[in-house]
């Protein structure tokens, strides 16, 4: 039942280095002065000669992208503690009016593997205990601590340094906001290259831009790239074969199955939060309406039945219903549907139209492209019901994906006549730009914690 | 535009052929035996037997207009509509005709957006656009197994740039054989 395509016109790379370096490079536009400002000291080398690896460079450029914490810059520090115990001035740090301090120690293992030890650290509750605060516990009096806000150790090789880093970038994050960090995330993207053979590329990288790998070239579109629940394949839309086809590619063993071949669109595909179903576009009836297949058995439901451009399913949180972008109203608008009773309710009102749902992942809010005035920009919204605020003053914006911790959007804009993707956060304070330095890059689909 | 410079050098242009056709420039379609008869005469010493060209019936004439028409493939759209503009009923009538009278021929009607709106909606006025233009097809007689429609959106854009003169020339569809 399973047919594994060997495209004969597409060439398939999976997870071989794309040029050097990362195509995207983060340009933060707006929001650095409301960020809490954060001390990250670089990581103390215990070994012979250089030390292999800047922790804390990665671990700050996290931070400082999450749009929320300020890191000081390093030759403003006072001191470069390894760890807790060598800081014999809290004050100094109060003083520079950080609200923490990440210290750490590299240390060499045999075998090429590295101790890392690191330790989050308030400079006022230090400062308040001198770092030596006393507790009673079972009716005994012992050092507590209680300004060491998190402190870890484990053993890594240099292959894991960056992941390592974003890995601590997550408990910084986590320990100051009580959110869940996504630095260890990745997006998926279409990047084009107009002068090359094969101009269509499906890309995935980190969150950040760096490991960017080429999941695969085609001299015909590629669409719409979503992530599974479990953030080992992607499902998108190809050309391939001159007409438009739903494909499932495992993003590790390259293994590619086509998922849909109807006549006309079959387009936008999102995995339903069990993993199990993909919600879809297809027109094989007539217009444009969503329908949910069942993966394994290929069943397929028709979930909207409408004579005008039904399109964009976008799950709820709950699996339990769709939003998608409709033109039953006139101009599209977003609607949801109630999967068990297929009841149809409009979501927005507000501007010429709204397109492109997405349901925040605590399903308080909508992610949609918005319409007014001609110009398009992201916004969000209560759900189902509630306030429209809109988050950019980019131009032609669209594509929103939101980060599994719901902290911020990517989306696809136009900057300089190019498709760029950029960065805004939830609340719209902060944004950020990620130019590609050629080509256009669009389409980007932020994938779930791994 | 680039569309309204190939209507206006056509509407100068047919208009001339059609004079040339009532002149004496030999025609390859209309008129073999005054090409041998003018071979002939080289043969012969002394005379010269000229020939006129035969007058061309309206529906030559027609048929003239509708081949220079067809070299032209791709018709415009107002930005997020598909209805097809009054200027390319001609156009669309001459591959019609054609596709009538050559039922073994079949179409591809590829349709386009400009980058505005989403992909995935843009995807969906794509193909309402291909349809559109199917669907005109099939009123003039096409039958509808000659025609397929696909969809690209805003991917293919033949014009890039985010301005209006870039847009207009992607709101298209384009008839491929």
């Amino acid at each position: 039942m399973k047919r594994l395509l060997a495209g004969l016109l597409v060439w398939m790379a999976a997870f071989t280095a794309f040029g050097q370096g990362s195509t995207l490079e983060i340009v933060i536009t707006e929001g650095q002065d409301r960020a809490r400002p954060l001390a990250i000291v670089p990581f103390q080398w215990l070994g012979e000669g250089e030390k292999p690896y800047d922790f804390a460079e990665v671990i700050a450029a996290d931070l400082t992208r999450s749009g929320r914490f300020s890191p000081v810059a390093r030759n403003q520090l006072p001191a470069t503690p390894g760890k807790d115990t060598e800081i014999n001035d809290y004050s100094r740090w109060a003083r520079l009016g950080v609200e923490a301090l990440l210290v750490g120690e590299v240390s060499p293992l045999s075998g090429n593997r590295f101790q890392v030890t690191y330790e989050l650290i308030d400079p006022l509750r230090g400062q308040i205990t001198g770092g030596t605060a006393q507790a009673m516990v079972d009716g005994a009096l012992v050092n507590s601590n209680e300004h060491i806000i998190e402190g870890r150790s484990s053993v890594v090789s240099p292959a894991q340094f960056r992941q390592y880093a974003h890995r601590i970038s997550d408990v910084v994050y986590e320990a100051l906001t009580g959110e869940r960090g996504a630095f260890l995330t990745r997006i998926a993207y279409i990047y084009i290259d107009w002068d090359a053979e094969n101009p269509y590329h499906l890309m995935v990288s980190d969150y950040d831009g760096y490991n960017e790998r080429v999941l695969l070239r085609s001299p015909e579109p590629l669409m719409s790239p979503t992530w599974s629940p479990d953030g080992n394949k992607v499902a998108y839309v190809s050309f391939e074969n001159g007409r438009p086809e739903i494909f499932i590619q495992d993003i590790y063993t390259t293994q590619r199955e086509k998922l849909t071949s109807f006549p006309g669109i079959n387009g936008s595909p999102a995995w339903s939060p069990d993993g199990k179903k993909m919600a879809m576009v297809l027109s094989k009836d007539g217009a444009p309406d969503i329908y949910v297949m069942d993966i394994e058995s290929r069943q397929l439901t028709k979930i909207t039945d409408h004579w005008r451009i039904d399109t964009e399913p976008s799950w709820t949180p709950d699996g339990k219903s769709l939003v998608f972008t409709s033109e039953r109203g006139g101009r599209a608008q977003v609607y949801r549907v109630d999967l068990d009773t297929k009841r149809v309710s409009r979501i927005t009102f507000e501007g010429e139209s709204n397109l492109g749902g997405n349901v925040t992942p605590d399903g308080n809010g909508i992610v949609v492209v918005h319409r007014a005035n001609g110009l398009f920009h992201i916004a969000r919204q209560d759900f189902p019901r509630g306030n429209l605020q809109v988050l950019t003053q980019t131009s032609l914006d669209e594509s929103p994906s939101i980060a599994p911790n719901g902290s911020m959007i990517i989306y696809s804009t136009t900057y300089r006549d190019r498709q760029v993707l950029a960065l805004v956060s939830m609340d719209g304070r902060f944004r950020a730009r990620l130019p590609a330095r050629e080509g256009e890059v669009k389409a980007p689909a932020w994938s779930p914690f791994l | 535009m680039q569309l309204n410079k190939v209507v206006k050098a056509l509407a100068f242009a047919i208009p001339v052929l059609a004079l040339a056709a009532c002149s004496s420039t030999p025609d390859a379609d209309s008129d073999t035996t005054g090409t041998s008869d003018t071979q002939a005469s080289q043969d012969r010493r002394g005379v010269e037997v000229g020939g006129a060209d035969r007058m061309r019936t309206p529906e030559e004439q027609r048929q003239q207009r509708y081949a220079e028409l067809r070299q032209e493939t791709t018709i415009y759209f107002d930005f997020d509509d598909s209805g097809i503009r009054s200027e390319f009923a001609e156009l669309l009538s001459a591959h019609a005709d054609y596709l009538v009278r050559n039922p073994s021929v079949s179409v591809v009607i590829e349709g386009h957006t400009d980058e505005r709106g989403t992909p995935e909606y843009n995807i969906a006025l794509g193909e309402r656009r291909a349809k559109a233009v199917g669907d005109y097809m099939r009123n003039l007689g096409v039958q509808s197994s000659q025609i397929t429609t696909v969809s690209y959106g805003e991917e293919k854009p033949i014009a890039r740039g985010s301005n209006e003169r870039a847009w207009s020339q992607n709101r298209r569809a384009v008839l491929v054989y």
